[in-house]
């Protein structure tokens, strides 16, 4: 039998603080890219757990799953601490006969959690968007940039942002964040 | 910076969109039948518009689709857009 590698983190466990506002790595597990017309969203809601958000730009959340709106057609599925090819092996199970892409992107991407009062304050300091909560509401995800590195940010609450990077991106995104939080004392 | 109107995502940064030419040139269904010239008219001739102009964006950072916006070139005003694939509303003319 073929021994697998050992997967090791993108990036240390430690935390990074400062006056209002902490960024830490977030917990590792199974990642999902699912594109497909709306029968195959109507079946992966149903086999995933958390109904596919139709809305654009909104997450949705159930038993520690959750299901990011990236495009039209295509989501983001996220389930912290399960088993990639177990997930995988699950929900090929439950699409049977229905074109869709369901890519494994596990290994692809590592998440950042960027929290506290000033977490927004932080990420303006390398993102264009208006961060607002009004504009920018709990439950609100989109793909955009963070200095010069692509992101999925997503609003998980009030002063909470999951930050979902490209592997290779992070340490970059890291030392980026850690630089603006500078100014407060990181 | 510019504000485009992406169909899906709403008013986002430029700096999330890729610029992808002048909207609405349909490829020839057959090419083989077509003369050098108008072959190389359809690869590389557009109307390099003074004025309002349908042209195709890539909210690359973002949703990724492709969709079409109608700009006025002289003042970088954007007048509106719609998803690719729809006909040039009567209101953007």
């Amino acid at each position: 039998m073929v021994e697998r590698p050992a997967r090791l983190p993108a990036l240390p466990a430690s935390v990074i603080g400062a006056d209002g506002v902490t960024l830490s790595p977030a917990p590792d597990g199974a990642r999902f890219v699912f594109r497909g017309p709306e029968g195959a969203a109507q079946a992966a809601d149903e086999a995933w757990g958390t109904p596919l958000s139709r809305v654009a730009c909104r997450a949705t959340m159930a038993m520690g799953r959750a299901a990011l709106w990236l495009g039209p057609d295509e989501w983001l599925l996220l389930a912290p601490g399960e088993e990639p090819e177990t997930v995988a092996a699950q929900l090929a199970a439950r699409l049977p006969g229905i074109g869709h892409a369901l890519v494994d992107v596990s290994h692809r991407q590592t998440a950042l959690i960027l929290s506290g009062v000033l977490a927004e304050t932080v990420l303006a300091g390398g993102n264009p968007l208006d961060l607002d909560i009004g504009a920018f509401p709990v439950g609100m995800c989109t793909r955009t940039l963070l200095g010069k590195s692509e992101i999925v940010l997503w609003r998980t609450g009030r002063e909470t942002f999951h930050i979902e990077v490209w592997r290779s991106f992070a340490p970059y995104v890291c030392e980026f964040l850690r630089e603006h939080m500078r100014e407060f004392g990181g | 910076m510019l504000l485009i109107p992406c169909p899906y995502c709403g008013e986002r940064p430029e700096l999330e969109f890729r610029y992808g030419g002048q909207a609405h040139i349909a490829r020839p269904e057959n090419p083989a039948a077509l003369s050098e010239e108008d072959w190389a008219g359809f690869l590389y001739m557009r109307d390099n518009e003074k004025g309002v102009h349908a042209e195709r964006w890539r909210h690359v950072h973002g949703c990724a689709r492709f969709f079409n916006v109608v700009r006025d070139t002289t003042t970088d005003r954007i007048l509106g857009s719609y998803k690719a694939g729809e006909t040039r509303p009567e209101t953007l003319r």
